[in-house]
């Protein structure tokens, strides 16, 4: 499946730029995290993919369908949970995922039946008489994938799945999100680095609206300066190597950036002075930083979360 | 796959009515109270004279209530549940949803609706087409009130603000204006206040068909013609006005 962008740009109330000129082409299959700092225009721009919202201008296509111009067909082929979608209260988790299904067209029956499928291979099937509001955060979420899961779309948004949640509620969707990419495209948006490069099987960095690169996991990493990291268990070394970039942490610990050739110079001094370390390749934290910088503050065109 | 439209209808219906009255039957009680209590204190205050007048007036402000309900619903589910994103990007269209969220106000009521209409057939005097009629009025009341409360639901961000509508909404077109009594009560120059709001005409037409107020068959054209166009600049501009998809 593809999606396709060309000149996207969203502006808000004439004022509040989420998107800029943003263009992309790429094949997709598996998991596509989108990540980005708050404002960067992850959401605006699964939400103009889903339909939800249109665009100031530029095109974007999904699975060849523009998303203006063929919403109605692509509505078809696409499910969408929301930043901060929450099961209604007042219904019992069978009612949720049933009602959805109802809402795309199946009958009651069908639905009936889907729900109960979706809820049984997510573990909620104990749950799925019980009102929602007595639901846990991590099973309310899980509901949320149920609900989409459930139906037929081979495409499904996701917006921040698992914010809010526990590691152990997180692993366990993660869980389910790689079972699920198996015969669906999942797009994902997430704050969570670690999160996006364990699911992504390509990955979209976005910084103030703009595309800052696209790829998988070892594709960026070969396009950044420093591809390794040399983590040193103390905070008391003294490195003389041009090159490299050196970052001390709070928990005596000194971390050094640089190319695999960089790195292996420095092996030598810290085992000859029985200075413990490891050698890791740059994780997309690293390689979110090399690209976006860590400068606080995001975008000052911020309205919200977009 | 074949898309039942008559499922989605049934999705907003089951969502907003009938689940919610499954899970909380308290809620029953919720659309009766209202428009009974209003109903009990003019029927007592008048030593029982205007009890007919008070049956077809709670059957207004029942259909106001019901329609004009679907603005905070969709509020709710739209801004607080993120609900309507859903739906949106579903194949479900606006219109499916809209309609299928009027019913479930309408079945949300049907108790009170039930229950008024017994008093209707006990203490209203009417013939079949005075009834038929009294249908007709009660039936644009729901429409031009489903049409007001969409609307309103496309400029409200959360439930406070669309509470706050809701509060300026209901004494504007159901408990000040003469639905519970007859317009004839209102002293002059105050009784042409009164036909600012729609349900006034409402009122004439229902009222004249019980006998208990007198409408001049121009008058009864005429509040035809308002009641009408009023729905339809309402209708118009629910749908004009509406965001759907959001820009």
């Amino acid at each position: 499946m593809r999606i396709a962008t060309h000149g996207l740009t969203k502006i808000y109330d004439k004022k509040y730029q989420a998107l800029d000129q943003l263009t992309f082409n790429v094949d997709l299959n598996g998991i596509f995290s989108v990540i980005g700092r708050n404002g960067a225009g992850k959401t605006t721009l699964i939400r103009i993919l889903s339909t939800e919202l249109l665009p100031t201008s530029g095109t974007a296509f999904v699975n060849n369908l523009d998303v203006v111009k063929d919403a109605t067909a692509l509505r078809n082929e696409i499910a969408v949970v929301p930043q901060e979608a929450r099961p209604l209260p007042w219904l019992t988790p069978l009612q949720t995922v049933s009602s959805y299904l109802m809402w795309r067209g199946y009958s009651y029956r069908e639905s009936k039946e889907r729900s109960k499928d979706a809820l049984r291979s997510l573990g909620l099937e104990n749950l799925e008489k019980v009102k929602n509001r007595k639901l846990s955060g991590g099973q309310k979420r899980k509901l949320m994938v149920a609900t989409v899961i459930a139906s037929e779309a081979p495409i499904i948004f996701l917006d921040e799945p698992t914010t809010g949640l526990d590691y152990v509620s997180r692993k366990e969707m993660w869980e389910i999100l790689s079972r699920l990419k198996k015969d669906r495209l999942i797009i994902l948006t997430t704050h969570y680095l670690e999160e996006a490069e364990i699911l992504g099987d390509r990955i979209m960095i976005l910084d103030k609206g703009k595309l800052a690169d696209i790829g998988s996991i070892d594709e960026l990493r070969s396009k950044i300066k420093f591809p390794y990291v040399l983590r040193i268990m103390s905070d008391n070394v003294d490195i003389n190597e041009d090159g490299v970039e050196i970052k001390r942490v709070s928990n005596r610990q000194t971390l050094v950036y640089g190319t695999a050739s960089k790195i292996y110079n420095l092996v030598p001094y810290l085992v000859t002075n029985k200075i413990k370390f490891t050698v890791e390749q740059a994780s997309l934290g690293n390689i979110f930083e090399q690209y976006v910088g860590e400068e606080d503050g995001g975008d000052k065109n911020e309205k919200e979360d977009w | 796959m074949k898309r039942r439209i008559g499922s989605q209808i049934m999705a907003s219906i089951l969502v907003n009515a009938i689940y919610a009255m499954i899970n909380y039957p308290i809620i029953l009680l919720n659309t009766l109270l209202a428009p009974l209590a209003i109903l009990a204190v003019v029927t007592f205050a008048s030593h029982g004279t205007l009890l007919p007048v008070a049956v077809t007036g709670a059957l207004i402000m029942n259909m106001v209530s019901s329609g004009t309900s679907i603005q905070q619903d969709l509020s709710h589910l739209k801004n607080d549940m993120r609900l309507q994103d859903m739906i949106v990007s579903s194949p479900t269209t606006s219109t499916i949803y809209i309609v299928g969220m009027a019913i479930s106000e309408i079945v949300y009521s049907i108790p009170t609706i039930a229950f008024l209409i017994v008093l209707h057939f006990i203490f209203v005097k009417t013939t079949i087409l005075g009834g038929f009629i009294i249908f007709l009025a009660l039936a644009t009341t729901f429409t031009f009130s489903v049409s007001l409360g969409f609307f309103l639901s496309t400029f409200t961000s959360d439930i406070i603000q669309s509470w706050g509508f809701s509060g300026i909404i209901s004494p504007l077109l159901t408990t000040i204006p003469p639905v519970y009594y007859p317009i004839t009560y209102i002293p002059y120059p105050y009784r042409y206040l009164s036909y600012l709001s729609p349900t006034t005409y409402a009122s004439e037409i229902v009222q004249s068909q019980t006998g208990v107020f007198h409408l001049g068959f121009q008058n009864f054209v005429i509040s035809w013609v308002v009641l009408i166009s009023i729905t339809v600049v309402l209708g118009y501009l629910a749908v004009r006005r509406s965001r759907w998809r959001e820009v």
